[in-house]
């Protein structure tokens, strides 16, 4: 492995490992309604990064005493198939799934309109089948489209992005490679017609410039990601919008 | 404990009374509870503090065994950090196995170290690749009123400056103790802030009775030379951009005035170990 | 005042639709004297309400709905029934038998099993408490004979077509009897079970292109070839 020790993830001219810009986002397709036995789901292929999430709900709240009586009760499930990584993982949720299920939980639920349906449950199932890099950030965008087909009201989108320093400089959209290597990672979930920050990590350490910085870079992130999830509602629904007769 | 009920007219109140800069307890919004920081208090392990901010208390303890390093790591020792709540510290915890928001606790509080480099592993190797120190950290939570972050933080963060460890000596493949305590390699103060969006206001060190009413909670962790180490939003709701801003310059005030209580705190204790 | 949005234009949550002194419908939110879709949908303007017309979604009772629900549990004076909603609705006996049930004398599953279906009427509903129903109206009541197919409830009103015209011509000809459920549900009665197949099948194509034009005319189309 001596090779990557001295291989370089950003060029001269600043250019990444896998070709991109510094402020370039990786190809990102997601897809609607992509299974059968759900209210509402969504797959997501983020570079090598590939998410399979379902949401089921609003449903009667099982068990029944966890219900709440002022509004739904939202869960979510990060886990990672074994197979996702390098290295075989188990597939019992670690310490780390289990934060990511929390904080992927709390960024969605600003965006649902939990209000209106109390003593149900909403649950997000999410599936990393493979991971490279920022799947949290590629679950919850995903995931909120998952909920835009289950038809659950919310407030707007919630578009996520994680902005990373490597070999000192501020990049956009870390991969795998580059999160290892780098010197920190900050993910951030945001709905861009509140203005609302709905999940900011940050590991690593950066200076407090880097960090004024990194909220500019990962705004106009998220802002390509929304427009993502625009378009892939756009192509979903399509169909409906067509010719429609008055009912 | 994050889905309860909110007590609507607490948050009206709260928020009113925030308009004018004051909250419940007579603080300003930037105000911290009275901190304490006592170490040394649990003898039996390699270092300890008891912190105190406001009612809320939090005890931590090291201890340092001899193990297996990380294979991706094989040169470095390791640290573990562990939250522990204790029944009788508030209503709501129950026990059995760590729920989610003990999980989330220990994590922060993780990050906050590690991505410091408070805890210089390169130099808890014993064999390269087969024998290293681990240190576990562990939290326990004792009482809760308010914010946990910032005092299992500071309780970790306190046990682990008044920690010493056991000196070791390799002889061929074993590892000897000799008996000799020798201090931790420690290289920052790392210090976490915690403030609380209610409203539209930011409030430093929220209480449970704040936390109850609360939008979100935003931490963040700053070195000794003013890096930010980590952040964490937590809750379900949201802060915009401009208060995310606005609170990371708030806490780097705050971590500097607690980094400062820390050294002069530890410094008395270390002056007493010193007279014995 | 301004608008944001072509008249059927599909939107999305989050999606801006207006500003200024609107109403807002279904499915629209009103943040800071703005207008925002909260559901994907085709965006509508009527009388200054703007709405969301919904794409997805669940069925959410409302008073005076006709609902056909599934029997799924007996307590001892009242059977909870699915209703393809996140709220079971409650049938009490005294809204479905002509006599008081005594429970201690005789099981309400004697009248109504589970697994048995039922059309029925919201009474009342505000989330708060599961939604009554009641079966004791004209047409209303346990189902016998027949088929009951469950569709998309967002294509509820296409399949009734505007001012009925769909189910009309559906009935007409078929002879058979139709009753749609609001909530995604649709009893069938035919003289045989091979029409009923037919009718259930030109339902899923009505399902199926709900927003194609000159569908009642294709659906005769099909009922006449299929029926031939």
């Amino acid at each position: 492995m001596s090779d990557s020790e001295i291989e370089r993830l950003i060029s001269e001219d600043g250019i990444r490992c896998d070709g991109r810009r510094l402020d370039e986002i990786r190809p990102i397709k997601f897809q609607l309604g992509v299974l059968k036995n759900t209210d509402g789901s969504a797959y997501v292929e983020w570079g090598r990064t590939k998410i399979l999430v379902g949401v089921m709900g609003p449903r009667e709240s099982h068990p029944k005493h966890l219900a709440l009586s002022d509004k739904a009760r939202v869960e979510a499930y990060y886990r990672m198939a074994s197979f996702s990584v390098e290295e075989w993982k188990s597939p019992a949720p670690s310490r780390r799934e289990v934060e990511l299920s929390k904080v992927i939980r709390e960024a969605l639920e600003p965006a649902i309109f939990v209000e209106f349906f109390p003593r149900t449950s909403i649950d997000i199932f999410i599936e990393v089948l493979q991971a490279d890099g920022s799947t949290r950030c590629a679950s919850i965008s995903a995931a909120s489209l998952a909920l835009v087909d289950a038809g659950i009201p919310m407030r707007d989108l919630v578009a996520s992005i994680a902005v990373g320093k490597v070999e000192g400089k501020l990049v956009l959209d870390v991969q795998d490679k580059e999160d290892k290597a780098g010197e920190s990672d900050m993910p951030m979930a945001y709905m861009p017609s509140k203005n609302a920050v709905t999940l900011l990590q940050m590991d690593g350490q950066i200076t407090h410039d880097e960090f004024m910085q990194s909220m500019e870079l990962l705004k106009k992130g998220c802002m390509e990601v929304y427009k993502k999830q625009k378009e892939a509602i756009e192509s979903h629904f399509k169909g409906a919008v067509s010719n429609q007769e008055e009912a | 404990m994050s889905q309860r009920i909110v007590p609507a007219v607490k948050r009206r109140q709260i928020i009113e009374l925030s308009e004018s800069g004051r909250r419940m307890d007579g603080r300003t919004l930037t105000d911290y509870r009275e901190i304490t920081i006592q170490t040394g208090l649990v003898e039996k392990a390699e270092g300890s503090a008891l912190v105190s901010i406001g009612g809320t208390k939090v005890v931590a303890g090291i201890k340092f065994e001899v193990g297996d390093p990380f294979p991706d790591i094989p040169n470095e020792g390791v640290m573990q950090v562990g939250a522990e709540f204790v029944p009788f510290a508030s209503p709501e915890f129950e026990p059995g196995k760590p729920d989610e928001v003990a999980v989330e606790l220990a994590r922060v509080v993780d990050r906050g170290l590690r991505e410091s480099k408070v805890l210089d592993t390169t130099k808890l190797c014993l064999i390269p690749g087969k024998k290293v120190w681990i240190v576990h950290v562990d939290v326990y939570i004792l009482d809760h009123c308010g914010n946990l972050i910032d005092t299992a933080a500071l309780a970790a963060l306190s046990a682990m400056l008044s920690a010493s460890m056991p000196e070791a000596c390799v002889e061929g493949d074993t590892v000897k103790l000799t008996g000799k305590r020798v201090p931790m390699p420690l290289t920052d103060i790392p210090i976490n802030v915690t403030l609380a969006k209610i409203g539209n206001k930011l409030f430093v060190d929220p209480s449970l009775e704040e936390e109850e009413v609360l939008d979100c909670r935003f931490s963040v962790a700053f070195k000794e030379n003013g890096m930010l180490c980590a952040i964490q939003k937590g809750e379900s709701g949201y802060i915009t951009p401009e208060e995310v801003l606005r609170a990371v310059e708030i806490a780097k005030d705050k971590s500097q005035e607690i980094r400062k209580k820390v050294v002069e705190s530890l410094k008395l204790k270390s002056d007493k170990v010193g007279e014995s | 005042m301004t608008t944001f949005f072509e008249p059927r234009q599909l939107v999305s949550p989050g999606t801006l639709l207006a500003e200024g002194n609107y109403q807002s419908g279904f499915n629209v939110y009103r943040d800071n004297g703005k207008y925002y879709a909260s559901m994907v949908g085709l965006a509508d303007i009527r009388n200054n309400v703007v709405s969301v017309i919904p794409l997805r979604g669940c069925y959410i009772p409302q008073p005076g709905d006709v609902v056909i629900g599934k029997v799924v549990e007996c307590i001892s004076t009242a059977w909870m029934l699915d209703i393809r909603s996140p709220y079971q609705g409650v049938l009490f006996a005294s809204e479905f038998l002509s006599k008081p049930l005594n429970p201690l004398k005789e099981e309400a599953r004697r009248y109504l099993d589970i697994g048995e279906m039922v059309v029925a009427t919201v009474m009342a509903f505000d989330r708060t408490r599961n939604p009554s129903l009641t079966a004791r109206d004209h047409g209303l009541g346990k189902i016998h004979r027949g088929t009951v197919i469950d569709v998309d409830f967002t294509r509820v009103p296409r399949i009734i077509g505007k001012k009925g015209s769909m189910i009309t011509m559906l009935k007409k000809e078929t002879g058979a009897q139709i009753l749609v459920g609001q909530n995604g549900r649709v009893w069938i009665s035919g003289k045989s079970r091979d029409e009923e197949a037919i009718i259930a099948e030109a339902i899923r194509k009505i399902e199926a292109e709900a927003h194609t034009s000159g569908l009642t005319d294709r659906v005769r189309e099909f009922l006449v070839n299929r029926r031939r």
